[in-house]
């Protein structure tokens, strides 16, 4: 297994989480995008999976947004899964 | 395959609340401690728990351990016992003062004292008026909890094993527990880990049933691995339900919302309520509106193609109302429903919630299962702790706040215990049997060696389909008769499923596999359970049994995997120091 692919299966591990709404949302996520997610994209998930639970489904929810130019593209893509 | 072997003086299980709260008491006594996680700590499912800790500490109001121990023996339908019941509550105030000296961020009074809020169920005065009982940290208590226990070990230099799983235990030739074999999951590497301790803190199985609010990874580990080395699971017909998840996703609508004037509608739009519950309407209890849901659609009253939901309608509300006074339900409604609330009725079921059975356990958190006739025979070397177990202290029904209570007072006690015993046989670790990990290593050769094998996710699809529609919230005869046959052939279809995808490193397919091989025993004994008790006590609640019978089924359930047999352990209704709390009928 090369090394992207490793590193796409450890991410699709890591959005196994605390809260059910976020397990939902990452299992739509995966299924949309099957192993079509580049280098780029796949910093941007690990980054935003180092998040806590809460804040992230506020964040995922549309209750609060992110500062984050990197993280924008990813959590649009996460509200519209 | 290469085979690490691992040496500790106690390995934990789960890192969740329980698991935690066990390892601080090891490290810190000395011990070395490994704790086995599929998830990095503060991702375990304990951080969802919102309402609060109870503890009689009286800050806002008079309260006393004795009036816990009554609502709890009460919530529990005099199911729990009473001995690990009024433990429990005399241990509150300790293991939540102790939490409050990790960190715990608790909202606070005026006077700087734990702030306390009131909670369903929990009263003053052996049930004459609501108290204040609850303590809390804003709604993220589990979070808050999670955290200041994991910190406390990192301070206690625990070691963590984090994204390992668990795949069986390991059983010496007098039945005493020596350890668990593990898989890496970055590496699929198997390991050993012996131990003179065993603690499994796993959390509970919610999984099993289609509409759940529980996270994907609570699928019962602990439970599986139990009933395949031979040892009884406890009470699992005991599952609570709450009335409104969101059809097909599970998530929570909270009570506000009918608190608010949402109504539930079935596929006529009648308020079927009304018929139900003429005074409290959709405001009704959790129970009677979960029963009411399920007989709706149990008479084809159900909405949508398979009319098997009902719906939450808000559609009637003024648009602010839904906007101001119930923040995130839109959220969750377009998110999860595909609906918009202010225009659409949320599609809803009863949906799983908390398991109260379990592997059944002591109050000191030491595992027992029959034998030679002593129906609490300790189980040498194993403990447990958290929804995983069952002390019992929810015996048929929880009460919220106890749940986040259990698992620090047992968690605590579990490691307790464990001190005890490693200091009474110092000697060294127990010799393991030869080939210890061999069962574990024939299951996942089955697996890599399946031809044509079912696909996981359809085949734990249709456990979770079985067991919604047949053991859901309220049970009736012909429909259970059904469920065990049809559990029964998903269990064949268990031992016939197999993964594509062979590789090793951070294989979920693989995982999840192995995870169904756990849910599965888990839901056999929840289904067989459910059909054999013949009563309606808490949570297990059949159409043809509707009155609960202390003279036949005052009893904790039994269930083995070795073909599915049933016994029974007595419920301990004499208390530690007080009286008996004598039985009487439920009602609040």
């Amino acid at each position: 297994m090369d090394e992207h692919a490793a590193r796409l299966h450890r991410l699709r591990w890591h959005c196994r989480r605390a809260l059910l709404e976020l397990d939902l949302v990452f299992q739509r996520y995966w299924q949309r995008v099957g192993d079509d997610v580049d280098a780029e994209q796949a910093a941007a998930l690990e980054r935003l999976l180092e998040m806590e639970d809460h804040d992230l489904w506020e964040l995922v929810s549309g209750r609060c947004e992110t500062t984050d130019p990197q993280l924008n593209g990813l959590v649009e893509r996460l509200r519209q899964v | 395959m290469k085979i690490t072997q691992r040496t500790f003086d106690a390995v934990i299980v789960g890192a969740g609340g329980a698991g935690l709260r066990s390892a601080i008491q090891l490290s810190e006594s000395g011990l070395k401690t490994a704790v086995i996680t599929k998830v990095f700590p503060t991702r375990s499912h304990t951080v969802a728990a919102q309402g609060g800790v109870a503890a009689s500490l009286g800050n806002s109001e008079e309260d006393h351990w004795h009036w816990h121990m009554y609502d709890t023996v009460k919530g529990s339908d005099w199911l729990g016992d009473q001995d690990a019941i009024e433990f429990m509550c005399r241990k509150a105030n300790e293991v939540v003062i102790e939490l409050e000296h990790y960190g715990m961020p608790f909202d606070r009074t005026d006077a700087g004292k734990i702030y306390q809020r009131p909670f369903g169920g929990h009263m003053s005065n052996f049930g004459e008026k609501p108290v204040r009982r609850a303590c809390a940290a804003a709604d993220r208590t589990g979070h808050a909890m999670l955290h200041a226990l994991y910190q406390r070990n990192v301070r206690a230099n625990t070691q963590f094993f984090v994204e390992w799983m668990a795949l069986d235990l390991i059983r010496g030739a007098e039945g005493e527990v020596l350890g668990v074999v593990a898989m890496e999951m970055e590496t699929g590497e198997i390991s050993i880990f012996q131990a003179k301790a065993t603690i499994f803190a796993t959390g509970g199985s919610g999984r099993m049933f289609y509409s759940s609010t529980n996270a994907f990874i609570n699928t019962g580990d602990g439970l599986g691995m139990t009933a395949r080395a031979g040892l009884p699971i406890q009470d699992m017909e005991f599952f609570q339900f709450h009335p409104t998840g969101v059809y097909g996703a599970g998530v929570l609508i909270t009570e506000g919302v009918r608190g608010e004037g949402g109504i539930l509608r079935n596929s006529a739009g009648e308020r079927f309520m009304e018929r139900y519950a003429p005074n409290a309407k959709d405001l009704a209890s959790r129970d009677v509106v979960s029963r009411a849901m399920a007989t709706e659609i149990k008479e084809g009253r159900g909405c949508g193609p398979n009319r098997d939901h009902v719906l939450l309608d808000l559609s009637h509300l003024d648009p602010k109302v839904i906007m101001q006074r119930l923040p995130g339900i839109r959220e969750i409604s377009i998110q999860f429903a595909g609906v918009d609330p202010i225009r659409e009725p949320i599609p809803v079921v009863p949906t799983a919630h908390y398991q109260m059975g379990g592997i059944p356990t002591h109050y000191s958190g030491r595992v027992v299962a029959p034998r030679d006739g002593d129906p609490d025979a300790i189980v040498p070397g194993f403990y447990a702790a958290g929804e995983c177990a069952c002390a019992s202290v929810h015996g048929a029904n929880r009460l919220g706040t106890n749940s986040l209570l259990d698992l620090l007072v047992f968690g605590k006690s579990a490691g307790d215990s464990v001190i005890e015993d490693v200091a009474s046989h110092p000697k060294s670790l127990p010799d393991l049997p030869a080939n210890a990990a061999d069962y574990s290593l024939s299951r996942l050769a089955r697996l890599d060696g399946q031809v044509d094998g079912e696909s996981v996710h359809e085949v734990q699809l249709a456990l979770r389909r079985t067991m919604q529609d047949h053991c859901g919230v309220f049970r009736f005869p012909d429909l259970l008769k059904e469920g065990v046959s049809e559990i029964m052939a998903v269990a064949e279809r268990v031992g016939r499923s197999g993964i594509k995808d062979k590789s090793k490193v951070f294989n979920t397919a693989r995982i999840e596999a192995l995870e169904l091989d756990n849910l599965i025993e888990a839901a056999k004994a929840t289904m067989i359970g459910a059909a054999t008790r013949q009563e309606s006590r808490g949570a297990q609640a059949r159409a043809d049994f509707p009155e609960r019978d202390d003279i036949n089924w005052l009893k904790h359930t039994l269930w083995y995997r070795e073909d599915n047999r049933i016994d029974s352990r007595p419920v301990h209704l004499k208390p530690l120091t007080v009286d008996t709390i004598e039985l009487k009928k439920r009602t609040y």
